[in-house]
């Protein structure tokens, strides 16, 4: 499990681009907002928490093709079913590459980001936290829809089309959590749902990517 | 015996393609695997593998004991040689023996990433996977293309040598002679008749 | 005889024939009965006017939506499990259906909310699921089309309705905690309180009765075209073979 984890990163890190990619489409999806909407501080500020949940999300959807697509072609991935490593493990060290790569940065920034959105400043531990908890979810979530259409030629578009509803809990819940922190008002019950989503996402979702890639391998 | 294949049947995109295939694999024996393009000598080997299922037929092998090796194999081109072999070899929970880098003449090679490698290199470094995951039964598919006539002796002697003689048996579907002094199997007289598979059959 | 015998693609081919027919009939008459009585013997009701007959398209449709889904997430745990071919055919026949049904349901409650809640469209919590409903029900459908081989396909989009169900759940009851929401409670609990009055009540019953027997209907129906489509595919393969 060890090795495939470390295996991944490298490849990550060596292929270049995959780790700043998402990194650079965050920042970029941030800066356009205030273009779109007009600069006042207040509006901003108002909406922020919401917008960099959705920022932080699409930007995870990116490089979601490239979990098993890689390792499918170049024929990794059905040597990787006959070994004995647990196709369900395989998927969840897959899940948690590609956070370690998207998810974990993302959060790192995310406060900087805050800063041109005006975020309020009780803001931002909660934004952080949520990151924290919810982005792993994300990475699952999108796990599963690169092992639904790993087999597919163009499998890029409807990977999103699959994935983006079921992100829906953990976006309500992670923006809940920061509009909360920002509005000064308690935000455990967020929070503690966003992690029970995080904690379902993980329970069921490796199980589920197992099952498809071995159709998909057949 | 360590592989042994009663009267499976097998069908490829809901196409019955192979049918009645038995095989017995030996310890310490290769089978060479024969017949033309697209009779099905890869999907027997998935088959075997475990990759798909079959139609229909019984397959005798401790799965612990098998490995497969495709024709594609799986060789990162960002990764070095040793990076590549390392891996696999802990995903199988061994190390990475020196003398494997002996006998696919990789010694040369092993800080090099395994995109610079030409194809050849590159197909010994696949193939040296075999080698680095020490399991009785390989179930080989086209494990020469790319190798020049030299390449090809040293592994059918790495095959004859190392392996067979250590009591490991090879199942191998294969064009070309690899020199090995193995019966011949020929997937020909397996073709499938023309018969709706069950899947078909319930709506014809 | 096992009740999985009409499972049979040539079985069900065999029964649904005549039982097609006669589905199609009753569902015709309770639509009917049950449109005319609700829209021309139903007095106007004192808070929402005669914009309330439009409930006896809405409800029924926004009920047909949600049972579409569960249906086929029914058809395609059976499938998984039993692996039967017309179970899964089901399950992709139903998909266009449900999705019709909450077009049909988010429409009409746009017609509806404009004269009640002066907009089209608010991020009412039911609104809002029917939309996430929308969106699942488009993945589903897309994901059938992607997919050339048949039990491939089924397998993957039957996965996908299971956990696609999950999250469905999950979204609902997020959707609930984000935005409290002004739709009133349930039309047709057991509950009498919130249900609506009797002479509304029993006409919208019969329109119900009709999407329900126009779904089962609609659904054998293009489950026969599926398993015919089956049989050209199987046909046209044993000719290549030949």
């Amino acid at each position: 499990m060890k090795a495939l984890l470390l295996r991944d990163l490298r490849l990550a890190i060596r292929a270049g681009g995959g780790l700043g990619l998402g990194l650079a489409f965050f920042l970029i999806v941030i800066v356009l907002v205030p273009f779109g909407v007009g600069p006042e501080r207040e509006l901003l500020s108002a909406i922020a928490p919401g917008v960099l949940w959705v920022a932080a999300l699409l930007a995870s959807l990116l490089s979601l093709d490239r979990i098993f697509a890689l390792d499918f072609e170049d024929g990794a991935l059905a040597l990787l079913a006959t070994s004995p490593l647990p196709l369900e493990g395989a998927a969840l060290i897959k899940a948690a590459a590609h956070w370690i790569t998207t998810g974990l940065p993302l959060t790192i920034v995310a406060p900087l980001l805050g800063f041109l959105l005006n975020l309020e400043t009780t803001a931002y531990s909660f934004l952080w936290i949520s990151l924290l908890i919810g982005t792993p979810a994300l990475s699952v979530i999108g796990t599963f829809g690169a092992a639904l259409t790993v087999g597919l030629k163009r499998g890029g578009l409807l990977l999103s089309l699959l994935v983006l509803p079921l992100y829906v809990p953990t976006l309500i819940f992670g923006a809940e959590v920061v509009r909360r922190g920002a509005d000064g008002l308690n935000a455990t019950t967020p929070m503690l749902l966003l992690a029970g989503i995080t904690a379902v996402a993980f329970a069921l979702l490796p199980f589920a990517s197992a099952a498809v890639l071995r159709v998909n391998l057949r | 015996m360590t592989l042994s294949v009663r009267n499976l049947t097998i069908s490829r995109g809901g196409l019955p393609l192979l049918e009645c295939v038995s095989i017995d694999v030996p310890a310490g024996e290769a089978l060479i695997l024969r017949g033309p393009n697209g009779v099905g000598k890869t999907s027997l080997l998935r088959t075997l593998a475990g990759l798909q299922e079959a139609e229909a037929g019984e397959i005798d092998a401790d799965p612990d004991e098998l490995l497969y090796a495709s024709h594609a194999d799986g060789v990162k081109s960002q990764l070095t040689v040793v990076e590549n072999l390392t891996f696999w070899a802990e995903v199988y929970g061994q190390t990475v023996p020196e003398e494997v880098y002996e006998h696919f003449e990789l010694a040369d090679l092993k800080s090099r990433l395994a995109g610079t490698l030409s194809a050849g290199q590159k197909r010994r470094l696949g193939l040296a996977r075999l080698g680095v995951i020490n399991r009785k039964v390989l179930l080989l598919d086209e494990p020469t293309v790319s190798l020049d006539q030299v390449s090809v002796k040293r592994f059918a002697s790495f095959l004859q040598t190392t392996h067979l003689a250590a009591g490991g048996s090879a199942l191998i579907a294969t064009h070309i002679d690899l020199g090995l002094d193995a019966p011949t199997y020929d997937l020909s007289q397996n073709i499938a008749a023309p018969t709706p598979l069950d899947q078909d059959e319930a709506f014809l | 005889m096992s009740v999985w015998e009409y499972a049979n693609p040539r079985r069900f081919m065999g029964w649904t024939a005549p039982v097609l027919l006669w589905v199609f009939g009753l569902a015709g008459v309770a639509l009917v009965t049950g449109l005319i009585w609700g829209y021309f013997f139903t007095p106007d009701a004192a808070r929402f006017g005669s914009t309330v007959k439009i409930i006896y398209i809405h409800v029924p449709a926004a009920f047909i939506a949600i049972n579409a889904w569960i249906m086929m997430l029914i058809a395609s745990l059976i499938w998984l499990v039993r692996r039967h071919h017309v179970s899964a055919l089901a399950a992709k026949a139903a998909a266009p259906i449900g999705l019709v049904m909450t077009v049909i349901g988010l429409a009409t409650g746009a017609i509806w909310g404009q004269p009640m809640w002066g907009t089209y469209w608010a991020w009412d919590p039911r609104l809002t699921s029917f939309l996430i409903l929308f969106l699942f029900y488009i993945g589903y459908i897309s994901l059938w089309a992607a997919i050339e081989d048949g039990d491939t396909a089924a397998d993957l989009t039957s996965w996908l309705c299971l956990v696609g169900s999950v999250f469905a759940l999950l979204s609902r009851y997020a959707v609930l905690f984000w935005n409290q929401g002004l739709h009133q409670g349930a039309s047709l609990s057991l509950d009498a309180e919130e249900n609506v009055a009797d002479v509304f009540w029993f006409p919208l019953v019969l329109c119900i009765v009709g999407f329900v027997l126009l779904f089962i209907a609609l659904v054998l129906l293009r489950t026969r075209t599926e398993i015919r489509l089956r049989r050209a595919q199987a046909l046209e393969r044993r000719m290549a073979r030949n």
